[in-house]
């Protein structure tokens, strides 16, 4: 079976953002991106089951600016087989997302989309589940573990009260939570390779689908800061400030 | 506006995020709440005593027992005719379910909100906190999640209407298998006045719980983690705070042996008093607590738990 794997391209996890001055947004020039981090998980879990020889073809897939190419190719690394470009604008909201990824599936039909459960940057944890309604597919969020069967597929979840376990019939959409498994680094000799494999370049035009922005962003500002507060130099003196100070004990 | 609150709950109890969710759904308009469940009466009738609601609308049908986000996305589309938005705390079955209803209205989300500045517009965190998006919605309905701390649960003591539905809602693409529930007597992370959070730094299981487990019962506190010491099972899942753990505004959160990475500060940055303890004085979580001891946890922790 095909498994395909949505990657976004996103500020990378270890950098301090800075928001422009005029509240129009985040700054991105000369800041390194990178593949979200759940991203990586998603595509590692499919490149686990191509291995375990339970998929045939994982395809990755990016949608947004044409710089992209960078985690497509370091999916390609990673062991995705061939992949596809959509170029977009930057911040294309999840609904859009989620329409072209449609389109993406009626091509290539696979039977198991593994996604990351949210981006990093927008944190609007929705491509997922909005996939899994405009296709009429089950889905199974926030997964820590997947075991594949014939006709369905069992997806543990991280809830808020602990774990569950569910049964997705395929097709099927599964999102990865942060314990899914330890994605691999790319080698070097991977990474050689996989500038042989193909990386196809397409449009949402190409795949019929008006992207349409419905959300007006007013302002991004910084959030309050909080000052830092005072050393104290023993456990005696932080108890004596929680109660007399703080009043909180 | 007319607005559709989803209820949390597990069957038995209502979960408090729903009163706070509905504090957010009453700043945009009326509100009904949807119980959605299976044996769930006890849930309508703790929804109905929400201050302001008009009424509560009670699907008790087995499809809905576990909250699966196909049968739920599908009655909520089903109701969602009369409603100019459809709310849920951003809980885990809020995450899930809402981006579906969302998709099937071909409307887009507006997720985790923690203000409404009027009823089209809304401030809601993004980069893990690190800045927050002021935005407006012009769709026709709006499809809502809202982060619970952000908002004071509603009083209680009303008495509204429930109205039982009946729905042909069923689900052919899921089904649930089971669940491993952390024990439920220990105090709930989401709402606790006081949290203490453990990291890596513990080294192991059994000093995380011998240091902490004391110190918490003292305080009648929750335990929380970090990522760290949640992926080396120090903790279970659902103990994580963070950016896509549990974010929580206690009244007082000691981090102990937590470097203070700016995933783990975006669940934790609400809180009203924050102390720190850690052996590295150059730690970033120094850089946000309002006491900061610099120690060597093995020792400052049971002196702690001795000292209250």
């Amino acid at each position: 079976m095909k498994v395909l794997v949505p990657l976004k391209r996103v500020v990378d996890f270890n950098v301090n953002i800075r928001l422009k001055a005029d509240g129009s947004g985040v700054d991105k020039t000369n800041v390194k991106m990178s593949m979200n981090p759940f991203d990586e998980i998603a595509l590692e879990e499919a490149v686990r089951l191509k291995e375990a020889g339970k998929a045939d073809e994982v395809i990755a897939v990016s949608i947004g600016v044409e710089k992209g190419q960078d985690i497509l190719r370091t999916a390609l690394a990673c062991g995705a087989d061939r992949a596809i470009l959509v170029i977009a604008e930057e911040d294309v909201e999840p609904l859009n997302i989620a329409k072209i990824l449609a389109a993406i599936v009626a091509e290539e039909k696979p039977e198991l989309v593994l996604m990351g459960k949210q981006a990093i940057d927008n944190d609007c944890n929705q491509s997922g589940q909005m996939l899994a309604a405009l296709l009429g597919w089950g889905q199974g969020t926030f997964a820590s573990k997947i075991e594949l069967a014939d006709d369905a597929i069992q997806v543990t979840r991280e809830v808020d009260a602990g774990l569950q376990t569910i049964k997705v019939n395929l097709p099927a959409i599964v999102t990865a939570d942060l314990r899914l498994n330890t994605p691999r680094y790319a080698t070097l000799p991977n990474i050689m390779k996989a500038k042989k494999k193909p990386l196809d370049i397409t449009t949402p035009d190409k795949l019929g689908v008006e992207v349409r922005q419905r959300l007006t962003i007013l302002e991004t500002v910084e959030p309050p800061v909080r000052q830092p507060g005072i050393r104290v130099t023993s456990v005696a003196e932080l108890v004596d400030r929680l109660k007399n100070e703080a009043g909180v004990l | 506006m007319k607005v559709l609150l989803l209820a949390e709950h597990d069957n038995s109890v209502l979960n408090e995020a729903t009163a706070r969710a509905a504090s957010a759904a009453l700043a945009i308009g009326e509100v009904d709440v949807l119980v959605a469940g299976e044996n769930c009466a006890s849930v309508a009738q703790s929804a109905a005593t929400l201050s302001g609601i008009g009424k509560v609308l009670l699907a008790d049908s087995p499809p809905f027992a576990n909250q699966m986000a196909e049968p739920v996305a599908d009655l909520l589309l089903e109701l969602s005719g009369p409603y100019d938005a459809i709310i849920a705390a951003a809980t885990t079955n809020g995450k899930n379910i809402l981006p579906r209803v969302a998709a099937l209205l071909d409307v887009m989300q507006i997720s985790e909100i923690v203000e409404v500045v009027s009823p089209d517009t809304f401030v809601r965190p993004v980069y893990a906190g690190n800045a927050l998006q002021k935005l407006r919605s012009d769709e026709a309905k709006k499809i809502i999640t809202v982060r619970p701390t952000a908002f004071e649960p509603v009083a209680s003591g009303a008495d509204a209407p429930i109205e039982d539905i009946s729905s042909n809602v069923s689900n052919d693409k899921s089904s649930f298998v089971g669940e491993a529930l952390t024990d439920d007597s220990r105090v709930d992370l989401a709402t606790a006045k006081t949290v203490i959070s453990g990291g890596r730094a513990f080294g192991s299981k059994e000093k995380f719980e011998e240091l902490l487990f004391p110190l918490a019962q003292k305080l009648g506190a929750a335990i929380g983690a970090s990522r760290a010491a949640v992926d080396a099972e120090f903790a279970p899942n659902d103990c994580q705070v963070g950016q896509t753990g549990k974010v929580v505004a206690p009244d007082l959160y000691i981090a102990v042996g937590i470097s203070g990475a700016i995933q783990h500060v975006a669940g934790m940055k609400d809180a009203r008093t924050i102390v720190a303890i850690n052996s590295d004085e150059d730690a970033p979580i120094f850089q946000i607590a309002d006491y900061a001891l610099v120690a060597d946890l093995f020792e400052a922790v049971p002196e702690l738990t001795s000292k209250l």
